[in-house]
């Protein structure tokens, strides 16, 4: 350790910089895949959780508890290795004509990710005043319609800053893509480590960009939380 | 596709899933993922408290480095710490059993968390009862061991028991650094036996789930067991 000679030029040029780059940029296009369809598919999750047809809140409570409880690699693992004998041939062919470990991935960081969403929206739906819903079912709105029109555009308004630290949950839980091979930001590091046994200034890189990522991302949320919320001024 | 799923794969191999050799060799499977997470998660709770109590400090000098160190670990995925530890362990302390270098990763990486939680059991205590102890003669640090701690060590139960669940979760990390616990296991034998991934991810799976779900359940139960009769 002592007699290291650190070597920064390995990281801040030259190919092995082309590589932490491409390694960042399939990060954040896989995070924001996944935040987007796990934002859609949350959103009818937490619908459904709070559904008051009973087979209906029971499967979403039952999908919530299932997903939020297993390990995500071990939910990676699964659509990569695994899934091949439980979904249609047609939807597998397709898959393996793209990016097969992208999709993966993509589809398990989805999935883990929509549960804890449905979560943040139920608790941004209850924060909103009953008689918002009991006013809009009297003025004529069928449930889903005052879903739609009355309680889930303010739920959503409180849930922005929850979703945005899930999307960088999202962008550090996509590092476990690595070990299907996807080639995110973790795999170059790693990639730049055996190539030129400078692990140091590689890790180094990577974990300062995942800091600088989530610096960013906090300081907005609190921007937000300042300006739209008025969070601090109320409290 | 013959036969749609066939879980004699599962039964076939269950001791090894559960305990790995055992009893010839290092533990392994669901013994060795419930091993490190218990290991860290004490080791985590010791790391946390410091962490915590470290980060309301009323000098600069400790506050700083805590807050530095918290943040910084909670920035960055669970793996790049292992991979941190992976690589700088043996360079500090030369050869690292991988068992100890994933609980030492686990440790750091939960003692951030947990030293949140630690922070936001001791706000949970009303001023006053501070005031009131300091007006009785106690010192600053008797205060928070004698008064505040112990009342705000209750309400972190849940929360304790929470991240206990993470952890169970997260040791599946251990699995790229080589640490046979249950999902390295299990993608063992997925490729020992190459036709049953769909069976061996899904029992695994099911294995973790019930693990977490127990826990999750006892964190529930806590919560409401915990509230009712809150000494404040």
């Amino acid at each position: 350790m002592l007699n290291y000679t650190f070597d920064w030029s390995t990281v801040t040029s030259g190919q092995y910089f082309d590589w932490l780059v491409s390694g960042l940029i399939t990060t954040l296009k896989l995070s924001a895949i996944s935040i987007v369809l796990a934002f859609i598919l949350g959103l009818i999750i937490a619908v459904m959780r709070m559904s008051h047809n009973k087979p209906v809140r029971w499967f979403a409570l039952a999908y919530l508890e299932f997903f939020r409880n297993t390990p995500l690699l071990v939910q990676i693992f699964f659509w990569y290795f695994g899934s091949y004998k439980i979904l249609p041939a047609a939807i597998n062919d397709w898959l393996v004509s793209t990016n097969f470990e992208f999709a993966a991935a993509a589809i398990a960081l989805t999935i883990y990710t929509s549960a804890f969403i449905a979560e943040d929206i139920r608790s941004g739906v209850l924060s909103i005043p009953k008689e918002q819903m009991e006013a809009s079912r009297s003025a004529g709105f069928s449930y889903l319609r005052s879903m739609q029109y009355i309680i889930l555009p303010q739920a959503v308004r409180i849930t922005i800053p929850p979703l945005v630290n899930q999307f960088l949950n999202v962008a550090k839980n996509s590092s476990l893509a690595m070990t299907i091979g996807v080639m995110e930001m973790t795999y170059q590091a790693r990639q730049v480590e055996s190539y030129t046994f400078k692990g140091f200034e590689a890790f180094t890189a990577a974990t300062v960009v995942y800091l600088l990522l989530s610096i960013i991302i906090t300081s907005l949320v609190n921007i937000y939380n300042d300006k739209v919320l008025n969070v601090h001024k109320a409290a | 596709m013959e036969s749609f799923l066939n879980f004699s794969v599962i039964s076939d191999n269950f001791t090894y899933f559960m305990i790995g050799r055992f009893p010839h060799g290092p533990l392994g499977g669901v013994g060795l993922t419930l091993y490190l997470a218990v290991v860290s998660c004490v080791l985590s709770f010791f790391g946390g408290m410091i962490l915590g109590l470290f980060s309301i400090s009323r000098f600069a000098a400790v506050r700083y480095p805590a807050l530095a160190f918290i943040n910084l670990v909670r920035g960055m995925p669970l793996l790049m710490v292992i991979f941190w530890m992976y690589f700088l362990m043996p360079a500090l302390f030369g050869k690292v059993a991988e068992n100890n270098t994933v609980i030492m990763a686990l440790t750091l990486f939960t003692s951030a968390y947990m030293s949140r939680i630690v922070v936001a059991g001791i706000e949970g205590i009303p001023k006053g009862q501070t005031e009131a102890a300091i007006s009785t003669g106690l010192k600053q640090w008797q205060v928070m061991l004698y008064i505040v701690l112990p009342q705000g060590l209750r309400n972190m139960i849940p929360s304790f028991v929470n991240q206990f669940v993470s952890l169970i979760k997260d040791t599946s990390l251990a699995f790229i650094v080589g640490v046979s616990e249950l999902t390295h296991v299990a993608t063992q034998i997925n490729n020992r036996t190459m036709a049953f991934p769909t069976e061996i991810f899904i029992f695994i799976a099911v294995i973790y789930f019930i693990l977490c779900y127990a826990f999750t359940s006892l964190s529930r139960w806590l919560e409401g067991r915990l509230s009712w009769n809150k000494a404040i």
